[in-house]
């Protein structure tokens, strides 16, 4: 059963660009796409670990910042090598302005 | 930071125009002159900008940062990966592995100047005389279907098709060439294509080696296995802005365009960039013959009193937790 968790408010994500969240010891990302859409990823790159909210949000595109690895964050599906296996997304929705992500 | 980071087409693409324009200029006054020795310096710059030049090129768009449009960083790597004789796949893995495990013994397959250097093969490759050899017989092996037993610490199972399929096609490119000079009873083709990656290659490897060469390995801290030379426009055109390297190990997904104001930014936590190659060869040459005989030996960089310690890239921002987020 998904359980909703409050991780920050919309105003904390800016536009084309990415947030990190932690819940209970796990890391995710948090964004905000170009059409003011929001979406939630794993925390860290499946290539090796690397913490996405340092990288770059291109659109709808994750880049890693240590190795340019790249995802898909609506889907999580990876774009190329480095990154060969795809992220694991999360279920968003807004309430209040405030956006809950379910784990 | 995220600033920096933002890609567009236009330097990449002007840069792109100058590089393959020249080639055909160039290159075009060389077949013209062929047979003179006016057709000299026309090949020597053909040569530099097909045999040094495209290592930068393969460097910048192997990490995809050069153009915004990704297609155009995956041409233009494969045209230059073709240039440097460097399958465009097992590379893409060995460099991710050296931005793991930078100057990391045993780690990083793209260390040039080991401790003991091996002087006779940095020498021989200022005209590819190890690297081109090497890359041929490795073309071989690949085009049959196989990888060496280090290629296959790296290159994942889901990539390595890709690495035969290029081989093949290379291998066809290549003799292709040599039957265009037995068939013309002429030079002249492989002086055009694979002849660069030798007589014009040098100054991709007097540029390499200013990355590392002599410094400490197994540290995780760039700023002391890594130097910044300051050079002159040419050398950064040519070089793609690459002098700056420090910068570009730490914050890799800044693109060459964007380095010199990430330099300006963030020089106060840096040790002193070097002023030009001949600063930084006055250090590299005494440190890497010290070498030979003294592996413990290596070159300390000092960093500014007040210089930001070692840590993961951050821009600032507090990762939030429950206790922060909105309720």
């Amino acid at each position: 059963m998904t359980q909703w968790i409050a991780a920050c408010g919309v105003d904390d994500v800016d536009e084309e660009d990415v947030l990190p969240f932690q819940h209970d010891g796990v890391d995710y990302a948090i964004y905000r796409s170009p059409d003011d859409t929001f979406y939630a990823t794993a925390g860290h790159c499946t290539h090796e670990r690397e913490l996405l909210c340092d990288g770059l949000v291109m659109d709808r595109v994750i880049e890693c910042p240590k190795h340019n690895g790249r995802f898909d964050y609506a889907t999580g599906k990876a774009l190329g090598a480095p990154a060969l296996v795809d992220l694991r997304t999360y279920p968003v929705k807004v309430e209040n302005d405030t956006i809950y992500i379910g784990v | 930071m995220k600033e920096l980071m933002r890609r567009s087409d236009g330097p990449a693409t002007r840069d792109t125009v100058l590089w393959l324009g020249g080639m055909l200029v160039f290159g075009a006054f060389g077949v013209a002159f062929w047979g003179s020795w006016f057709a000299v310096p026309f090949f020597l710059a053909y040569g530099v900008l097909y045999g040094s030049a495209s290592d930068s090129r393969w460097h910048e768009c192997g990490h995809g940062t050069a153009f915004k449009t990704r297609w155009k960083n995956d041409v233009v790597y494969q045209i230059a990966s073709f240039m440097m004789m460097r399958d465009p796949t097992t590379w893409r893995w060995s460099h991710t592995r050296h931005h793991t495990d930078t100057l990391i013994v045993g780690r990083d397959p793209e260390i040039v100047a080991m401790r003991p250097a091996r002087l006779a093969r940095i020498l021989g490759n200022l005209f590819g005389l190890v690297d081109v050899p090497v890359a041929l017989r490795l073309m071989v092996i690949h085009a049959c279907g196989r990888l060496t037993a280090e290629e296959q610490t790296y290159v994942p199972e889901s990539e390595r098709r890709k690495v035969f399929t290029t081989a093949r096609i290379w291998v066809g490119m290549y003799l292709a060439t040599a039957a265009a000079c037995v068939l013309t009873g002429s030079l002249l083709p492989v002086v055009l294509i694979g002849g660069p990656r030798i007589y014009g290659t040098f100054m991709h490897l007097i540029y390499g080696l200013t990355q590392h060469a002599g410094m400490g390995e197994n540290v995780l801290d760039h700023r002391l296995n890594t130097r910044t030379v300051h050079m002159n426009r040419l050398n950064r055109f040519l070089y793609w802005n690459m002098n700056y390297h420090v910068e570009h190990h730490m914050f890799p997904m800044v693109p060459y365009y964007r380095l010199p104001e990430l330099h300006e930014e963030i020089k106060h936590d840096l040790a002193p960039a070097y002023p030009g190659l001949w600063a930084a060869y006055k250090e590299i040459v005494p440190a890497v013959l010290r070498q030979l005989k003294d592996q413990t030996y290596y070159v300390r960089r000092g960093l500014p009193e007040g210089a930001a310690p070692l840590h993961p890239v951050s821009d600032g921002r507090a990762v939030l937790t429950e206790r922060s987020a909105v309720a």
